[in-house]
C-alpha cells in the first residue's frame, strides 16, 4: 500500500513538472519574439521612420510614413465594410434566431472565419482588382473588411445573447416594437461588448499581410486617393526582411515593432473596456 | 403519508365561471376572457378558461406550479406571442374590444406588466421610468410624469435626489418598486403582476403589498402568487386554477373561508401544491 502511494505521488509529481514545462515553453515563445522585436526593432527605430519616405537602395536611413499612413487607410475602409455588416447580421442572428436563415448564417460565418486569409486575397484580387486592372487601397481595404466581418458578427453575437431575456421582456410589455427593444435596451445593454468585439476584430486583421499582398500591392511612394496601390505595415515588413539589404532589414524590426505595438495597444484598451464591466446584472 | 393526499379529479366545471361566484352583479369588467384555450405546440396548457378582471379590483390567480396561471396572466397583454410556438383560442375583450384584433404595441402600453424578478434596465433610474414615455413618443412633461410614477410606487422620497444614479445600485425590492413605476408611467388600464414578491424580503414584499391596494385608484391589477396568504391580503378576487383549468373564482374572502370545491378546499388547506 505504501509503494503504491509513493508511485502514485511520483507520476502525480512528473505530470505537474512536465505540465509545467509546457506552460514556460509556450510563454518563453512569447517573450523571446517580443524580446527579439523590442531589441532589433527598437535599435532601428526613430523619428524618421515615422515622418519619412522610404529611402531608395543604398542610401541608409528614411522611413515608412507612407506604410504607416496606408494601412490606416486600409484599416478604415475595412472597418466601414465588416462592422456595419458584421453588427447588423449579429443583430439578425441574436434577435431572430432559430429561424433556417439564422442557422446559414451561423454556419456561414464561421466558414468564412476559416477560410485562409491568402484565399480571401485571391477573392479580392478577382473581384475588386481584375475588373479595375488597376490595384488599390479600395481593394485592399475590401479584403481586410471581408475577413472582419465574420470575427465581428460571431463575437458581437455572443454578447447580444448574454442579454438577459428579461429585458427584451421588460422593453417589450412597456409598447416597444422589436426594433425600438433592440435599439434602446439590448444594443446599449451590450455596448461594452460589441465595442471589445470590434476592436479585437481590427487588432485581428491590422497585422495580415496574404490578403493585401495582390489587393494593395505595395508602394514606395504616398499613395493618393484610394485607387492607387498602397504601402502597408505587413507588406512592407515582408518585402524589406525578404530584401539583401542589412538597412531594410533593420527596418523591417522596427516595423514590426511599431505594427505589434499598435495590436498590442487596441487589445488593452479592449481589455479594459470589457473589465469596466458589462453593465448588465446577472442574478 | 402517500395515502393522506387526495386523488384530484379533473374535469372541466359544468358550468362557466365568468364573474366571481356571489359577487355583487353590478361589478364593472375592465376585461373578459372567454372561451380561451392556450397551447404551447400540441401540448394544451389552458383548457376553456372563462372570467372577467373586475374594474379597480385586484384579482388574484393562485395555483399550484404548472397550473397555467403565469400563462393566463402573460396572454392578457399578449406577451404569449414572443414565443414562436405558442397558440390561443378564444376570446379576450379589454373595455369591450377584441385584444387580439388590436396593434400589439398599442395593447402593451393600456396592459402594463411587472415580472418576476426585478429587470430594470441598464440606465438611470429616470431614464427607466422614462422609457415608455419615451418610446411612445408622449406628450406630456417627462419629468413631471416620471415624479407622479415614482410618488404612485412609493419610491420618489428614497431616490429623489438621486435620479441620474444606475438603478442598478438600488435594492432588490426598489429595483421592483422601479419597476413598478416604470409601468404605471404610461398610464395602464390593466397592471398584470407576474409573481412580484418571489424574489423578494419579507419587509420588501410588504411594501409591496400595501403598495398594490393603493394603486387600485390608478387602475386594475391581476396578480398570479404562488403565496396564498398573499392572495389573501391583497385580492378581492381570488381565482384557483389546477392543470390548466379555472375550478374556482370567487371574492377573495369566501374562497379562503368557504371554498365551493373540494379541490380549491384541498390546495388552501395545504393538502398538495
Amino acid at each position: 500500500m505504501n509503494r503504491r502511494l509513493r508511485w502514485r505521488k511520483f507520476v502525480s509529481n512528473v505530470m505537474l513538472t512536465l505540465t509545467g514545462v509546457c506552460a514556460a515553453v509556450s510563454v518563453s515563445a512569447l517573450i523571446l519574439i517580443l524580446g527579439y522585436l523590442v531589441v532589433r526593432g527598437g535599435a532601428s527605430i526613430n523619428w524618421n521612420f515615422f515622418t519619412k519616405l522610404p529611402a531608395p537602395v543604398g542610401e541608409i536611413g528614411g522611413g515608412m510614413a507612407n506604410a504607416i499612413v496606408g494601412s490606416g487607410k486600409l484599416l478604415l475602409i475595412a472597418t466601414l465594410i465588416g462592422v456595419p455588416i458584421g453588427f447588423l447580421g449579429a443583430i439578425y442572428l441574436a434577435e431572430f434566431s432559430g429561424h433556417r436563415m439564422a442557422f446559414i448564417v451561423r454556419y456561414s460565418a464561421d466558414l468564412l472565419n476559416g477560410v485562409p486569409s491568402i484565399v480571401i486575397g485571391i477573392f479580392a484580387y478577382s473581384v475588386a482588382v481584375l475588373p479595375f486592372k488597376q490595384f488599390s487601397t479600395l481593394a485592399g481595404g475590401f479584403a481586410l473588411g471581408l475577413m472582419m466581418i465574420p470575427i465581428t458578427l460571431r463575437s458581437t453575437e455572443e454578447f447580444l445573447r448574454s442579454v438577459p431575456n428579461t429585458l427584451r421582456e421588460g422593453a417589450m410589455a412597456l409598447g416597444a416594437s422589436k426594433w425600438k427593444t433592440i435599439a434602446t435596451v439590448i444594443v446599449p445593454a451590450a455596448y461594452r461588448g460589441i465595442l471589445t468585439a470590434i476592436l479585437l476584430a481590427f487588432a485581428r486583421v491590422a497585422g495580415e499581410t496574404a490578403p493585401l499582398i495582390f489587393t494593395a500591392l505595395g508602394n514606395s511612394f504616398w499613395s493618393p486617393g484610394w485607387t492607387q496601390p498602397t504601402a502597408s505595415l505587413p507588406v512592407t515588413i515582408y518585402n524589406y526582411a525578404l530584401s539583401p539589404y542589412e538597412d531594410w532589414h533593420r527596418q523591417a524590426w522596427a516595423g514590426g515593432l511599431v505594427l505589434l505595438g499598435l495590436i498590442l495597444i487596441i487589445n488593452i484598451v479592449a481589455r479594459g473596456i470589457l473589465a469596466r464591466g458589462i453593465s448588465v446584472s446577472r442574478s | 403519508m402517500a395515502s393522506v393526499r387526495p386523488a384530484v379529479p379533473v374535469n372541466i366545471p359544468s358550468t362557466p365561471i365568468t364573474t366571481p361566484r356571489d359577487s355583487n352583479a353590478t361589478l364593472s369588467m375592465r376585461m373578459t376572457i372567454s372561451k380561451v384555450n392556450f397551447f404551447y405546440g400540441s401540448k394544451q396548457s389552458l383548457f376553456d378558461i372563462n372570467m372577467g378582471i373586475a374594474t379597480n379590483k385586484i384579482t388574484a390567480l393562485i395555483g399550484p406550479s404548472g397550473c397555467g396561471k403565469s400563462t393566463l396572466l402573460r396572454t392578457l397583454n399578449r406577451m404569449h406571442e414572443t414565443i414562436s410556438n405558442a397558440r390561443l383560442e378564444g376570446e379576450i375583450l379589454l373595455d369591450g374590444q377584441n385584444i387580439l384584433k388590436q396593434d400589439v404595441t398599442a395593447h402593451r402600453r393600456r396592459v402594463g406588466m411587472v415580472f418576476q424578478r426585478p429587470n430594470p434596465f441598464p440606465k438611470s433610474i429616470f431614464d427607466n421610468v422614462a422609457y415608455g414615455l419615451r418610446i411612445n413618443g408622449s406628450k406630456v412633461p417627462i419629468a413631471e410624469a416620471v415624479e407622479n410614477s415614482l410618488r404612485h410606487a412609493a419610491l420618489w422620497d428614497e431616490v429623489k435626489d438621486h435620479l441620474h444614479k444606475s438603478a442598478y445600485e438600488l435594492s432588490g425590492g426598489q429595483q421592483q418598486r422601479l419597476c413598478i413605476a416604470r409601468a404605471l408611467a404610461v398610464d395602464p388600464e390593466v397592471l398584470l403582476l407576474d409573481e412580484p414578491c418571489s424574489a423578494l424580503d419579507p419587509i420588501s414584499t410588504a411594501k409591496i403589498e400595501e403598495l398594490l391596494i393603493q394603486l387600485k385608484d390608478l387602475c386594475t391589477l391581476v396578480i398570479v402568487t404562488h403565496n396564498m396568504q398573499q392572495a389573501a391580503r391583497v385580492s378581492d378576487f381570488t381565482a384557483f386554477l389546477l392543470i390548466g383549468q379555472l375550478i374556482e373564482f370567487s371574492p377573495t374572502p369566501q374562497l379562503f373561508t368557504t371554498p365551493g370545491d373540494p379541490r380549491t378546499e384541498a390546495y388552501i388547506t395545504g393538502r398538495f401544491g
